[in-house]
C-alpha cells in the first residue's frame, strides 16, 4: 500500500477523532495515552540505543512540578514555566549524564546510577512537603472557568485533545529525524563498541549527551502536560521508581527499535488497565470469609507476566515482532515465486 | 555554629551514630542474597526486594492466623522465600543466561509487578503488623537500642561468616565460586551449571527470607514496601562492588550512617538524598564499586 496514503488515512482520523461523537471518557483515554505515547516515545530515542535510562521519572517530575510551582507561587504563566522546567530537566540530564558518559558508565550501571537519580528527585519532592505537597500531591491552581492560553489551562477536553495530538506527533518527527541523522549512526556504533567507534573518531560523550538531553526534554515536556491535563501530579504519578520502570516495560512491550512501537507500547498497557479495572472492578471478591481476592492487583499482575514473556519470547516487542513475521513472509512468498 | 557543634556532641547524636551503625546489619543482611545471587550468575534481580517482601507476609499469616511460634514462621518465611529464589531462576533467568545483561534486569522486573500485583490480589492493600515487639535496650537514661535492630546486627554479621566458610570451604562453595569466574569452561568440565545456578538461587531466596523474618518485627507489610528500601538495597550492592561480600557489607554501614546522619539534622528524606546523592557521585570516582579489589 502506497505509504503517503496510509499516512493522510491515519491523520485525518485522529484530526475527525472528536467530532466523532466519542464519549468524554474515550475521549479522555485518548489524550492520556498521547501524553504517555510522547514521553515513551522520548524515552525510546535514548533507549533504542542501549541507552537503558530508569531514571525518566525524575525527569518527568521536574517537568511537571517546576512548571506548577512557578504556577501557583510566582504566578508565572505555564507559557514561560515549561521552558523553564524543560532547561532545569535538560541541566539535570548534562549534570548526570556527562560525567556517567566521560567515565564509561553502560549497560546496568547506568541504569543503576539513573535509578539513584528517579529516588532522589523523589525524595526531595517528599522532603520539601510544605511547598510540594510531599506524596500527598500537588494541584496548579485554576484561574477561573473556561480556557485560558496563558494558564495553559482548559476544561473542555476536545481542545487539549488537539493540543495532545500536535505534541504527539512533534515527538513521532523528532523520533524520525533522530532515525534519519548522523547521530544514529555514530550511537549505533557507540553501543557496539565504544572504544573502536572513539578510534575512528566518534565523539563518545557528545553524541550521548545529546541523545539524552534530548530524551530529558521530551519526557519533562511529557510531565508537564500531564501535570496541566489532569491538574494533580504526586511524586508516585510521575515519578519514582515505579513510574520509571512503567516507561521502560511500555516501550519494550510496543518496541523499541520502531517509530510506533512506544505508541502501541502506551495503547496496550493503558488499555489493558482500563479494561481489567472496569470488566472486573476493584473490589473485592470472597470465595469464603477468609479467603477475599482484591481485584485491582489483577492489572498489575498481568503487566508483570506479558513483560517477562515478551523479553524472553519477543524482545523486540509488538511492533518489531510483527515486521520481522511480515519480511519473513514476503521473503518466503518471493522464493516461491 | 555554636548549635552546630552542640548538636554533634548531645547524647542523642551519639544514639543516632550507633542507630545508624544498628540500621547498617539491616541494610548488609538484605543486601547479601542479591550479592551473592550477582556474584555468581551475574544477574541483578530487581525483584529481590518484593520475594522479601512475599517473605514477610508468610511469616505474618504463619504467626497471626496460623498460631505459630515467630521463630517456627520465620523458617516457613525462610523456606517460601528460598523456593521463590528457586522459581526465579527456573522460569525467567534460566532462559535468559545468553541474553543481554540489560533484558535479564528487565525481566527481573516484570517479575516486580507480578510479586506486587500477586500480593494485592491475595492480600489486599492493607497495612499488616505482626504485633510483636522485642524491646528496646536501654543504654542510659537517654539511649535505648531496639533488640530487633541489635538481633539483625549480630545476625547479619554470623550469616556473612557462615557464607564466607561455605563458599571457600566446602565442595559446593568452591565450585560456586569457580562457575562465576567462568560459565563455559565449567560446562566443558562437566559440571552442571543449571543445578549449581538453581542452588545458588534458593540460597539467594534464603536469604531474603531471613532479611524479611527481621523487617517483619520492624515495619508493617503491604503489597509496596519493596519499593521503599528495594532501591537502597541495590545501591548497597553496587557499591560494594556487585558481587563482593565483604565490601556490600562495608558499604551497608556507610549508606545507613549517611542516612541516619542525614535524617538527624534534617528529615529523613534529606538522608536518603544524601545517601543517594553520595552513591551517584562515588560511581564517577570509582564505578566497580567503593570497595572493589582492583584486578
Amino acid at each position: 500500500m502506497n505509504s503517503k496514503l496510509t499516512v493522510a488515512i491515519i491523520a485525518a482520523v485522529l484530526l475527525a477523532l472528536p467530532f466523532l461523537g466519542i464519549g468524554p471518557y474515550p475521549l479522555h483515554l485518548v489524550i492520556i495515552i498521547l501524553i504517555w505515547s510522547f514521553a515513551y516515545t522520548g524515552w525510546s530515542i535514548m533507549g533504542r540505543f542501549g541507552l537503558v535510562s530508569l531514571g525518566h521519572g525524575a525527569f518527568m517530575s521536574v517537568g511537571g512540578y517546576v512548571t506548577a510551582l512557578l504556577w501557583n507561587e510566582i504566578g508565572l504563566s505555564p507559557l514561560i514555566g515549561i521552558p523553564i522546567s524543560l532547561a532545569c530537566a535538560a541541566g539535570l540530564a548534562v549534570l548526570i549524564g556527562y560525567p556517567c558518559f566521560r567515565f564509561r558508565i553502560i549497560g546496568h550501571y547506568f541504569a543503576l546510577v539513573t535509578l539513584a537519580l528517579s529516588e532522589v528527585v523523589r525524595q526531595v519532592i517528599i522532603a520539601t512537603r510544605d511547598t510540594t505537597g510531599g506524596s500527598l500531591g500537588y494541584t496548579p491552581e485554576r484561574f477561573g472557568d473556561g480556557w485560558s492560553i496563558t494558564a495553559f489551562q482548559t476544561d473542555d477536553r476536545m481542545i487539549f485533545y488537539f493540543v495532545a495530538l500536535v505534541v504527539w506527533m512533534g515527538g513521532i518527527v523528532i523520533w524520525r529525524l533522530v532515525d534519519q541523522s548522523m547521530a544514529r549512526y555514530a550511537l549505533e556504533a557507540i553501543w557496539e563498541d565504544e572504544e573502536a567507534s572513539a578510534s575512528v573518531g566518534v565523539q563518545v560523550t557528545k553524541e550521548k549527551l545529546k541523545v539524552t538531553v534530548l530524551s530529558a526534554v521530551m519526557t519533562a515536556f511529557a510531565g508537564a502536560m500531564y501535570c496541566q491535563y489532569q491538574m494533580f501530579i504526586s511524586p508516585d504519578t510521575v515519578g519514582g521508581v515505579g513510574v520509571s520502570l512503567q516507561i521502560v516495560f511500555a516501550v519494550v512491550v510496543g518496541g523499541i527499535y520502531n517509530l510506533l512501537g512506544p505508541t502501541i507500547g502506551a495503547v496496550i498497557t493503558i488499555l489493558l488497565a482500563e479494561v481489567l479495572r472496569i470488566s472486573i472492578g476493584t473490589e473485592s471478591i470472597c470465595i469464603t470469609d477468609k479467603i477475599c481476592l482484591n481485584a485491582a492487583g489483577v492489572p498489575l499482575l498481568i503487566y508483570g507476566i506479558m513483560l517477562i514473556v515478551f523479553i524472553i519470547f519477543l524482545p523486540k516487542g509488538i511492533v518489531g515482532g510483527c515486521i520481522d513475521w511480515w519480511r519473513a513472509q514476503s521473503r518466503k512468498e518471493a522464493e516461491q515465486n | 555554629m555554636a548549635e552546630f557543634t552542640e548538636a554533634l556532641f548531645s547524647i542523642f547524636f551519639i544514639e543516632t551514630l550507633i542507630n545508624g551503625l544498628l540500621l547498617g546489619g539491616v541494610l548488609a543482611l538484605l543486601s547479601l542474597g542479591l550479592n551473592l545471587v550477582f556474584g555468581v550468575i551475574d544477574v541483578v534481580w530487581i525483584c529481590y526486594a518484593e520475594i522479601i517482601m512475599l517473605g514477610m507476609y508468610t511469616i505474618y499469616f504463619l504467626y497471626v492466623d496460623g498460631g505459630m511460634p515467630i521463630y517456627v514462621a520465620a523458617a516457613g518465611g525462610v523456606g517460601v522465600t528460598a523456593v521463590l529464589g528457586w522459581l526465579t531462576h527456573r522460569l525467567v533467568i534460566g532462559y535468559l543466561l545468553d541474553a543481554a545483561p540489560i533484558n535479564q534486569l528487565l525481566a527481573t522486573g516484570g517479575l516486580l509487578f507480578f510479586f506486587q500485583g500477586a500480593a494485592m490480589v491475595a492480600f489486599g492493600i492493607e497495612f499488616r503488623n505482626l504485633g510483636v515487639s522485642l524491646g528496646s535496650l536501654a543504654l542510659s537514661e537517654d539511649i535505648y537500642l531496639s533488640w530487633t535492630r541489635l538481633l539483625s546486627f549480630a545476625i547479619a554479621g554470623g550469616v556473612v561468616v557462615l557464607l564466607f566458610q561455605f563458599l571457600s570451604r566446602s565442595y559446593l562453595g568452591a565450585a560456586i565460586r569457580a562457575i562465576s569466574q567462568d560459565r563455559e569452561i565449567m560446562t566443558l568440565m562437566g559440571v552442571n551449571t543449571t543445578k549449581l545456578y538453581l542452588l545458588t538461587s534458593a540460597i539467594g531466596g534464603a536469604l531474603a527470607g531471613l532479611a524479611a523474618a527481621l523487617l517483619a518485627l520492624q515495619y508493617d507489610v503491604h503489597p509496596f514496601i519493596g519499593l521503599s528500601f528495594g532501591p537502597i538495597t541495590f545501591i548497597v550492592c553496587v557499591m560494594g562492588g556487585l558481587g563482593n561480600m565483604v565490601g556490600g557489607f562495608l558499604a551497608a554501614f556507610v549508606f545507613s550512617e549517611l542516612i541516619t546522619i542525614g535524617g538527624y539534622f534534617a528529615a529523613l528524606e534529606w538522608g536518603y538524598v544524601l545517601a543517594f546523592g553520595f552513591f551517584i557521585a562515588a560511581m564517577f570516582i570509582r564505578p566497580e564499586g567503593l570497595f572493589a579489589r582492583k584486578s
